[in-house]
């Protein structure tokens, strides 16, 4: 099997399987118990959050943690608006966000919010300036994703921290489901208020993760009940999944110390074969994060193509389901103006630390091989 | 261009020479402790200074974890470059920049390599100008800069410092002998530990543990606290002292009013024979004036009579409030207001004396003998050492 669809999910780590099971069976107390048996539990995610906080350079009390990258986005933007929804009710955010973003907001506006959705140029990068201009008296929150997931378009989220601690009443949340451990970002030096990161892209668990909630934040939370995590998401602590994701954090920060260079390699390398074979574009920025590259091959349904591939066991990614007359557009694309031909045939390759040069090889003669196959189909379709 | 080394300046000068010599191998002992997760660091030391050398590793930490060393006045980060002007010029405006706050400055350039063709005084102009092309909105101030740049050529090199950072002051932790410290789990008894480590001391701790009556997770807090406590004096041990029988034994057998003083003068008589037994010669409590029962002065009065060794009293004149902004400062407060109690409440007397005397204590004491019950205490207390640098909860290390 050749797995190349890690921006949707990674294979987790067997140390963090193992991590998983021996939690699930030597500490399954609930750390809210009175009991010694409970008190253990509550030092081992206790000792997890020092962890996670050390490796996110944060404090350890500005880490909650969560189910994953949607709960995380949506506890930030409705959190912040509910909770001072008093000073204002605009919100600024990107038009290629996450749905766990623009859902989050558009629910907001069905409550009587004003949502902008700033547009991105072709390389799908919102600029510093049009955030600037955005920003009304009664903006209390800007949400912007570090790299985005199908393109791989890196935010200037540092610029963005940077304008934002100009207005003291607007908090900034940075969607960094993507960027983390891909691309270097210091949630401190980025001066952030609130920062999403989930465990399953970085072969942790699904339904794990974290939101950073920089300290004195008022949130208002999603999840009503007992007192668990400072009172920001009540709910029994799903500790095995917790320390799973801290170390599955642990374990990927370390790849990105020692491998992020031959990643970087990897993708070039990837992109050059992509870019020799005939009738495939490139949409994703040359500078863009080290894992994702999303090309379009005008003419192929890419559900054709994905399944063709899916037949030898290699695995990658569309966007834009198959609909015969109705072909779904791929709104980042769209958002960057790519024409309809290139938004309707959108493949997203997506590399870990774990692909190997050879993968990369083998699925570029493969794809070759499968565009060829289909070509005849194809064209006598269309 | 980085930053080559963090010189140290260290304070209380006024040490004769053999004190002298004694202070400063506990304080570059100390340093070498407190720098071991960077192991790539490397102390020297001269006749005055010492310098730690970063190969490489992250200077801000570095120089965060230097800040907590007590017994170093202040701190600054410096290049080192050749020694021609250019490069001078160019490590100069590097040390400037590197603080984006500073908006004026001052050049002091000091030749102990005469054969270097610039004089000194040319030099402090050719910097200063240099600075000023180079940079916008800022100007040169000599009497009250921001940032004064410390130039100085010597044989091997040139070396350029800029901002002085403050050190954590006081003097290194073990030249001044060792305390015992009283360690409940609240918000005191931590600062007051801090506070006498910043006078040289070593500190080692002792608690009184009741089970079931307290939780273990209030002894944990404990531990925590004596954890994070190492931060400042590198190693913490804890005496853990089961104490349980004792305050039964109060709780059945002295008026009720009473108990809490009682309780307190056994904690007293225990704390004097582990000091006696470790050969340290004082105690140290997070004792300060008027806050509750156990701390008006009659109160005091009739505690410290049970014992002849200097009792080290850090807070007693100051307010909760600037003891709660220390406690958070140094951090421990975040683990102190984590809500267990530390002192069992089934033993809480409802109406303490708040004027307890010496005569009456000890009249109610002698119906009892408690001689056995601190001999077991005291044999069956657990000691507990911790090191700068431990996690502490090791067994959750492969889990994690």
């Amino acid at each position: 099997m050749i797995y190349l669809d890690n921006s949707a999910t990674t294979k987790p780590y067997d140390a963090v399987l193992d991590s998983f099971n021996k939690v699930s069976s030597t500490y399954f107390a609930n750390p809210s118990s009175v009991h010694r048996f409970g008190g253990e539990a509550e030092r081992l995610l206790r000792q997890s959050k020092i962890q996670a906080a050390e490796l996110m350079g944060v404090e350890e009390d500005e880490m909650v943690f969560t189910s994953g990258g949607t709960e995380g986005n949506n506890m930030a933007i409705k959190g912040i608006a509910l909770a001072h929804q008093a000073r204002g009710k605009h919100i600024i955010t990107s038009q290629i966000e996450h749905p766990s973003v623009l859902e989050a907001c558009r629910s907001l506006e069905s409550l009587g919010f004003k949502v902008t959705y700033l547009p991105v140029d072709e390389t799908g990068r919102v600029t510093v300036d049009s955030v600037e201009s955005a920003i009304q008296k009664d903006t209390i929150l800007i949400s912007i994703m570090s790299v985005n997931n199908e393109l791989g378009s890196i935010q200037p989220v540092e610029q963005i921290g940077e304008l934002a601690a100009h207005y003291p009443k607007l908090f900034f949340h940075v969607d960094h489901v993507q960027g983390l451990y891909k691309t270097p970002f210091d949630i401190k030096g980025a001066k952030v208020d609130l920062c999403t990161v989930s465990g399953h892209k970085v072969h942790g668990l699904k339904g794990t993760g974290a939101l950073y909630v920089k300290r004195g934040t008022q949130l208002f939370p999603l999840f009503h009940g007992g007192n668990q995590e400072a009172d920001y998401r009540a709910g029994t602590e799903n500790v095995p999944g917790i320390v799973a994701f801290v170390k599955a954090l642990r374990l990927t920060s370390h790849q990105q110390q020692t491998n992020r260079e031959s990643l970087i390699r990897m993708k070039r390398d990837l992109r050059a074969a992509l870019a020799g074979i005939n009738g495939v574009h490139i949409n994703s920025p040359e500078d863009g994060a080290p894992h994702i590259v999303n090309i379009s091959v005008p003419g192929y349904k890419p559900e054709v193509v994905i399944h063709a591939l899916g037949e030898k066991e290699i695995y990658i990614s569309t966007k834009s389901a198959c609909s015969s007359k109705h072909p779904d557009v791929s709104a980042v694309l769209a958002a960057c103006r790519f024409n309809e031909e290139r938004t309707t045939s959108a493949l997203r390759i997506s590399l870990s630390y774990q692909t190997e040069p050879s993968e990369i090889d083998t699925f570029v003669t493969e794809l070759k091989a499968t565009l060829n196959e289909l070509k005849e189909t194809m064209e006598r379709s269309s | 261009m980085n930053f080559e080394h963090i010189m140290i300046r260290y304070g209380e000068m006024a040490l004769k020479k053999k004190n002298r010599n004694q202070f400063e191998r506990r304080l570059h002992h100390n340093i070498i402790e407190k720098l071991k997760p960077y192991p790539n660091t490397h102390v020297k030391k001269t006749r005055d200074r010492m310098y730690v050398l970063l190969n490489g590793e992250p200077e801000d930490e570095v120089m965060k974890s230097l800040q907590e060393v007590f017994g170093i006045h202040s701190l600054s980060f410096a290049v080192k470059t050749d020694k021609t002007e250019e490069l001078i010029k160019e490590a100069a405006l590097f040390a400037f920049q590197a603080d984006d706050t500073a908006k004026t400055f001052k050049v002091s350039a000091k030749r102990t390599d005469k054969q270097f063709p610039v004089h000194s005084q040319d030099l402090n102009q050719h910097l200063g100008g240099y600075i000023l092309a180079h940079t916008e909105g800022v100007r040169v101030d000599v009497h009250n800069p921001d940032v004064e740049l410390k130039v100085e050529v010597r044989h091997d090199a040139a070396y350029v410092t800029s901002k002085d950072y403050p050190g954590a002051g006081g003097l290194p932790v073990g030249t001044t002998g060792k305390s015992l410290l009283l360690l409940s789990g609240g918000i005191d008894s931590p600062v007051a530990g801090y506070l006498t480590m910043k006078r040289g001391v070593e500190i080692e701790a002792v608690h009184f543990h009741s089970p079931p009556y307290t939780s273990e997770r209030a002894k944990q807090k404990v531990l925590d606290l004596a954890k994070a406590m190492t931060r400042y004096g590198n190693r913490v041990k804890v005496h853990v002292v089961p104490f349980t029988k004792v305050q039964q034994k109060i709780h059945r057998e002295m008026p009720e009013g009473y108990s809490m003083t009682i309780m307190r003068r056994m904690m007293m008589r225990i704390s004097e024979s582990l000091a006696n037994n470790r050969e340290i010669l004082s105690l140290t409590t997070g004792e300060s004036l008027g806050q509750v029962a156990s701390q008006t002065m009659e109160s005091m009065h009739a505690i410290n009579d049970v014992t002849n060794y200097p009792i080290i009293r850090p807070l007693v004149s100051m307010d909760k409030l600037d003891i709660i902004d220390l406690s958070k400062k140094i951090g421990t407060y975040d683990i102190s207001i984590r809500p267990f109690e530390d002192c069992c409440t089934v033993f809480l007397p409802s109406a303490p004396k708040t004027r307890p005397t010496r005569e009456k204590a000890a009249s109610y004491e002698a119906h009892a003998d408690f001689t056995d019950d601190l001999q077991e205490a005291l044999r069956q207390t657990e000691t507990i050492e911790f090191k700068s640098g431990d996690t502490i909860n090791k067994e959750f290390e492969d889990l994690l």
